[in-house]
């Protein structure tokens, strides 16, 4: 029992004795109560969204027939699957949908998120830790991104739509300008519109917070004694950032950044604000594609009167959290592989 | 965007980008008669996310008519359309209202016409609990005591003497939702306010939830809601003078549902419905509307009022004719109203 050094502590007392270890229960059950309740919670949820969804995404009959008599076996597992759920655009009729355009939008959209928030959020991570003076106009800089990591989504989902869906109008409002053609992959066209680029852009500025302070805590964590080295080999900074601060430094900032991502994924407000369509029959081919996103093909489904619409908006969800769980373990995946002890 | 006009086209020359990638482009894109097989380009809709399963129905359609042709339809909310509509975003703006006259001059201000077409019915149900013994009809005069801000009903007695003194609990959709705007219109006029203490949803999935669970309850919501959850509501017929009338696809497509069905828009941007692909998906609309809208839970019009809306679409004719000169919103029959 762990209550037993503060039991003997307080001998001597014994009139008080039965009533704190009385307390010190109480205590536990309530702290196990409220680990239940969260667990709870979540299992209730699974439960639900597994019942409700897994027979729209497996053929239950075709599994069955596998393992009954004359069956194939485990060799018949590619039957198992309703594969046109992954292959099909969406439909008025839940039995022939699928999530091929937004399972698509939210890759394209997410690689896009990740390639431009990686680069911008640890370079500013990396000025901010190894090279900005500690000044004043530092400190601003730095109290205005632990503000902005707190900001509400459908704000920075206006913000995209001014400054990456329009252009702030520079080009006009009526006519795009664009290069190239519109079936190749290199077509360019400004302003965006409502293309993956803004989008991947506008989800980018949303997760961009989380990254520079994820990233600033992981140069933090690092020994001041492995730069001093450095440094006292002759070293420049420079030097010393990219062969020895930045390598120590990428587990952390992997999983503070793959976390990030994992809520861009999840992320539909600001997109829904920078007017991205729902209803797409096909999947992105260039940065200026029209796409639309699971989250809001999700909530759409849910919202429908007719049941079978539920079923297939369960569905969607499970492959939202598979996606998610996917990132997540990626994410300790990468701590455990390049975590090196430091001390 | 496929579609590069000339105006573009001379921009582009000016600033020196990719004057031979766009060359054969903008010579491909010119409207030329092919028949819908070939048709290519892409048509942008937007607005009411009521109208939004009718019109993503009649796209899915039109991808095996014109499969070259992209379809894209978004779901801004009727509000939201009309601002991109206005915009010269977007091709046709879907709504479950008529466009007012504040949509209507920013459209103008922009040099944007449109085409403004009835496209199917929907009827609004107004429902209480299963339970609910003692409500068997009601009038609208009766629905504005329970609704109004002024009236507010605490309890059924209060709107009836011989109902029960059962406190009254109202499920609603959102403010912003174009069924609230229309319901409060009917119930209590253009000026009047929709009491607040009322629980509001975006989804209508919460608002049957709310309804079924409690003995008390009354809300409002599209009557697909309704059809689909017969089992777990109770419907609220409404007598408008000649009875009481129970929503069901007859008496919304004959009107006889009074005051609580109606109709569903989209309004066509004039400049693109010149274009072949998207004049050739406007007809598609109005020629399967009503069988698809009965698919999605709508109701179909009657048949007049899309062969008037087929003439004013090929007679392109703009303006709409539910706003009179002055800006003022009509109301009343679609068959009426509409021709």
């Amino acid at each position: 029992m762990p209550s037993t050094p503060a039991i003997r502590a307080d001998r001597g007392q014994p009139s008080s004795q039965a009533g704190r270890v009385a307390l010190n229960r109480g205590f536990l059950l309530v702290c196990l109560v409220a680990t239940n309740f969260a667990v709870l919670l979540l299992a209730v949820l699974l439960i639900s969204i597994a019942y409700k969804g897994l027979p729209w995404l497996f053929d239950f009959a075709s599994i069955k027939a596998s393992f009954s008599e004359g069956g194939d076996g485990f060799a018949g597992f590619k039957h198992w699957f309703r594969w046109e759920f992954f292959t099909e655009f969406t439909s008025r009729k839940a039995k022939s949908a699928g999530i091929r355009a937004p399972l698509w939008g939210s890759v394209w959209v997410c690689a896009i998120c990740a390639l431009t928030a990686l680069p911008v959020g640890v370079g500013t991570a990396i000025y901010l830790e190894e090279f900005a003076p500690r000044n004043r106009v530092t400190r601003f800089i730095q109290t205005n991104i632990r503000n902005l990591a707190g900001v509400p989504s459908i704000v920075y989902g206006i913000l995209g739509l001014t400054a990456f869906s329009r252009l702030f109008r520079v080009f006009g409002a009526d006519e795009a300008w664009s290069i190239g053609d519109p079936e190749s992959l290199f077509y360019l066209q400004l302003p965006f519109g409502q293309g993956v680029l803004a989008g991947g852009l506008t989800l980018m500025l949303v997760i961009l917070p989380i990254i520079i302070i994820a990233s600033q805590e992981a140069f933090r964590s690092i020994p001041n004694s492995l730069r001093e080295a450095s440094l006292a080999l002759g070293s420049t900074k420079w030097q010393t950032v990219w062969n020895v601060t930045l390598p120590a430094a990428i587990p952390m900032i992997m999983t503070g950044s793959i976390l990030a991502i994992s809520r861009a994924i999840g992320e539909a407000a600001p997109l829904l604000v920078l007017g991205v369509p729902l209803f797409i029959s096909n999947t992105p081919i260039n940065m200026m594609s029209d796409f639309t996103i699971l989250p809001m093909q999700i909530y759409n489904w849910a919202s429908r009167p007719q049941e079978d619409f539920h079923g297939i908006a369960a569905a969607a969800i499970i492959v939202l959290l598979v996606v998610l769980l996917t990132f997540n373990a990626i994410a300790v995946f990468i701590r455990q592989k390049l975590h090196r002890s430091l001390a | 965007m496929p579609t590069i006009t000339r105006r573009a086209f001379r921009r582009a020359v000016l600033v020196g980008l990719a004057l031979t990638a766009s060359l054969p482009l903008a010579a491909a894109c010119r409207p030329t008669a092919q028949d819908a097989q070939n048709m290519k380009g892409a048509i942008k809709i937007d607005g009411s996310s009521t109208v939004y399963p009718l019109a993503e129905a009649v796209a899915e359609e039109f991808r095996t008519e014109a499969p070259k042709v992209r379809v894209t339809v978004g779901l801004s909310g009727t509000g939201g359309g009309f601002k991109r509509f206005a915009a010269g975003e977007i091709d046709i703006s879907n709504a479950s209202r008529s466009i007012k006259k504040a949509e209507a001059e920013s459209a103008a201000k922009n040099k944007i016409e449109f085409i403004e077409l009835p496209v199917a019915f929907d009827g609004l149900s107004i429902v209480v609990n299963p339970k609910n013994t003692w409500v068997k009809s009601m009038t609208v005069p009766q629905l504005k005591k329970i609704f109004s801000a002024s009236d507010a009903a605490k309890t059924w007695k209060d709107v009836d003497a011989s109902w029960p003194a059962n406190p009254i609990k109202i499920y609603a959709p959102g403010t912003d939702s174009g069924t609230f705007d229309y319901f409060k219109e009917v119930v209590v006029g253009k000026d009047g306010k929709i009491r607040a203490d009322i629980t509001a949803s975006e989804d209508d999935n919460t608002l049957v939830n709310g309804v079924s669970g409690d003995e008390n309850a009354i809300g409002f919501f599209g009557c697909a809601y309704y059809f689909e959850n017969k089992d777990k509501l109770q419907i609220v017929p409404i007598d408008g003078g000649k009875g009481a009338i129970t929503p069901t696809h007859e008496t919304i497509e004959n009107g006889t549902y009074a005051p609580f069905s109606r109709p569903l828009f989209i309004y066509v941007n004039k400049t693109s419905a010149a274009k072949p692909e998207v004049k050739h998906f406007v007809e598609f609309f109005l020629k399967h509307a009503g069988e698809l809208a009965d698919d999605v839970g709508y109701v179909a019009l009657p048949k007049s009022v899309y062969a008037n809306a087929e003439k004013n679409f090929q007679a392109m004719r703009s303006g709409s004719q539910f706003m009179t000169a002055d800006g003022e919103s009509v109301s009343g029959k679609v068959t009426d109203i509409y021709k």
